[in-house]
């Protein structure tokens, strides 16, 4: 599946490793939560990068203090209506400190993209055949936005009190 | 009322262009039905029995003129000359086609409107009372405290895919015409101890068909951290409300399945972490939206105008017409306008092009330019001397716009029912219909007095009968419609939910039980108790007794 990061076609070089698969000795992997809890010393003093796949019912307080020191972490949307996942990324972003590789897997649909860069996801596995054309529209269909959220974007409220403090 | 500006325009007209690209798309077959579902549903547009349904926001029931006159010309030249006006202060459209309405959105932004988040598991549109700047018990216009919501829910990135729709209501006076105990989150603007202005913040109220009355939260939040709190709630209810079903995914369930102190504990933990950030809508910007709502030029006028208090004494028919439909207005010499959209025999709440046109036009003249659209599917004019209400109810009268029946037994919420929606069990216009009809004696209907009657097609609830001092909800049994009724319901301030009286009736014998409850109460009732008070006085015993008794 196309996966895409910071707006372009990207190569993958993480492994997501099965919760019964031997951990490789070199390379980035990416585990489940569950394995990470067993594992977690293991995992850490391996010296290769390390990401973890979160399930749409997993918050983002189970990674809590350990998110910065993560490469990656997936989060999944077992179907585009499963919204948790957005509350998830902004928290690990805002909250938690993380800072890695958030990147979105599952249902994840070109009218979903928007909402999902402004909750702090940098890379999307994307069902779609011209994935960056769809990104790109997808982003460029707004220029407006009401509310803070993870980006930089900047809300219509402060934009009106800068207009109004530079005339 | 509030005025777009060009962040505003831009905004509405991508979402235009957005939803036009994804209506192409699914012209062409590029989507399927399954996947343009969810977008046209961001959109408000419904594929119901026999067609699409387009559902247009009236943000917090406020129109102007020139929106009342375009939402005249869409029901003329896309839809069959009429629309029907909700129970969430919007307007449907029972019969666009799928190309048109693009085009449609367009023309609605042009005036200043959408039909953002009227559907779809999103926080839909703000409602708010609809006495709005008018009424005189209000502490505050609660449409500043909506339009700030608005446009924080606007496609809110966090909050979109929620576990199932999201309705907020504001009421800005004690007297809570805004239902707010029935909404997912209710807000009331109150006085806080030492007198300063703030929200009491209700949460898991709603209809449907687990029906629960919206607990308090928070007493007392002072205005600054509005969204702060709202941020806070939604994240709970986005985290931890159910998704593993459909029917228990509303946050009254997750308030009632946690309790309302565990539920108060997250939220006020999660605030803890926001409160006072960027989140928070800045002073500044509150006071540019407030002084769109400012209240209009009002003449200095005595408090009582003697024309009208003769015009009264000379004509009954305007005398019974005022007494049903006007209510106090804070400034001298004004009232509140209500006009009914239930003339007797009528659908509730539809308007044909040619009403819309016509009320558009009064309001011009004598209402300072303003329509409010209620959640009881009437029209309201707010701001209208009682030297002209004469004239205007002349006017009105000869659109078929004076009814006299305000909040009385003929003025009927209905859902659309079986004549329209894929959900509904049972019809609920025909109903609404005939209960009108047996009385349409106008001055019979005045001495019954305040009762309000509240039907649905199917559990969903979307007529509110839980809430309905009689509430008709219409069952499928073995393919049969029948129709329980339920007693008692109040959405106000006294909000409470309907008691089921008995077994159900047929479609042929409910309208004959609707009767013999009115006659009930009429015979039990004391001086100047409504319908309410003499039930909630007497219980649902004599009541039940009588109606199920044999001749």
């Amino acid at each position: 599946m196309p996966l895409i990061r910071n707006g372009r076609l990207a190569d993958d070089p993480w492994t997501a490793l099965a919760d019964d698969a031997e951990l490789p000795p070199t390379g980035a992997v990416i585990v489940s939560l569950a394995r990470f809890r067993t594992e977690r010393e293991v995992l850490f003093n391996r010296g290769a990068p390390l990401g973890i796949r979160l399930k749409s019912s997993e918050l983002a307080s189970e990674i809590g203090a350990d998110a910065p020191r993560l490469d990656l972490i997936a989060i999944d949307f077992p179907v585009f209506r499963d919204g948790r996942g957005y509350s998830t990324a902004r928290l690990l972003r805002e909250r938690w400190g993380f800072a890695g590789e958030l990147r979105a897997v599952g249902n994840v649909l070109r009218d979903q993209l928007l909402f999902m860069d402004r909750c702090g996801f940098d890379a999307f596995e994307v069902e779609s055949p011209d994935a960056v054309a769809a990104w790109e529209k997808a982003l460029a269909e707004f220029s407006v936005f009401y509310q803070p959220a993870t980006d930089a974007r900047v809300p219509a409220r402060l934009q009106r009190l800068q207009r109004r403090a530079a005339s | 009322m509030y005025r777009y500006d060009e962040f505003d325009q831009t905004f509405v007209a991508q979402r235009v262009a957005q939803f036009r690209d994804q209506v192409a798309r699914r012209l062409v077959g590029e989507l399927t039905e399954d996947e343009f579902r969810p977008l046209r549903l961001m959109n408000g547009l419904y594929l119901q029995l026999h067609a699409y349904m387009l559902r247009v926001a009236v943000p917090y029931g406020t129109l102007s003129s020139r929106q009342m006159r375009k939402l005249a010309h869409i029901a003329r030249r896309y839809d069959k000359g009429y629309g029907h006006f909700t129970t969430r202060q919007n307007i449907q459209y029972n019969w666009p086609a799928l190309k048109d309405v693009p085009d449609i959105l367009m023309e609605l932004a042009e005036v200043e409107m959408h039909a953002l988040q009227t559907s779809g598991n999103c926080i839909r549109n703000v409602t708010a009372d609809q006495y709005s700047g008018a009424a005189a018990d209000e502490i505050e216009d609660p449409r500043i405290c909506a339009e700030v919501i608005r446009q924080w829910s606007s496609l809110h990135p966090e909050f979109s895919f929620l576990p199932r729709k999201f309705k907020v209501a504001v009421t800005g006076a004690p007297h809570d015409r805004a239902a707010v105990a029935v909404h997912d989150i209710g807000i009331r603007i109150v006085r806080g101890d030492d007198g300063e202005v703030g929200y009491a913040v209700l949460a898991g109220g709603g209809q449907g068909r687990t029906p629960m009355i919206g607990k308090t939260v928070r007493a007392f939040l002072p205005k600054p951290y509005l969204l702060s709190y709202l941020e806070a709630i939604l994240r709970v209810y986005n985290e931890f409300g159910r998704r593993d079903n459909m029917f228990k995914a509303r946050i009254k369930i997750l308030v009632h399945e946690v309790g309302i102190d565990e539920f108060r504990r997250r939220v006020e933990e999660e605030w803890e972490h926001i409160r006072g950030t960027a989140v928070e809508v800045p002073e500044e910007e509150v006071r540019r939206i407030a002084s769109y709502f400012a209240p209009p030029t009002f003449a200095r006028l005595p408090a009582v105008s003697e024309g009208f208090e003769r015009q009264q004494r000379t004509d009954a028919q305007f005398a019974l017409w005022a007494r049903a439909s006007l209510h106090p207005h804070k400034q001298p010499g004004y009232a509140i306008v209500n006009i009914s959209l239930k003339p007797i025999g009528g659908v509730p709440g539809d308007a044909t092009a040619e009403q819309m046109d016509i009320i558009a036009d009064l309001a011009e003249r004598y209402a300072f330019d303003e329509v409010r659209v209620t959640h009881e599917q009437n029209l309201t004019l707010p701001h209208v001397r009682q030297d002209d209400l004469y004239a205007l109810w002349q006017e009105l009268d000869a659109a078929g716009l004076a009814t006299a029946n305000i909040n009385t037994v003929t003025d009927i919420i209905a859902c659309p029912g079986l004549d329209y929606c894929n959900l509904a069990n049972a019809r609920a216009i025909p109903i609404a219909q005939k209960i009108s009809e047996r009385f349409g004696d106008i001055e019979q209907a005045h001495d019954i007095g305040e009762l309000k009657i509240k039907i649905s097609g199917c559990i969903n609830a979307c007529g509110h009968h839980h809430v309905g001092h009689i509430g008709i909800l219409g069952v499928d049994k073995k393919g049969v419609e029948f129709y329980q009724l339920t007693l008692g319901g109040d959405a106000t301030e006294t909000a409470a939910l309907g008691e089921l009286v008995g077994p159900a009736f047929g479609y042929d014998d409910v309208v004959d039980a609707v009767e013999k409850l009115v006659r009930i109460y009429l015979g039990l009732r004391q001086e100047n108790e409504r319908f309410l008070d003499t039930y909630r006085r007497v219980g649902l015993q004599p009541f039940k007794e009588k109606l199920y008794a044999a001749h």
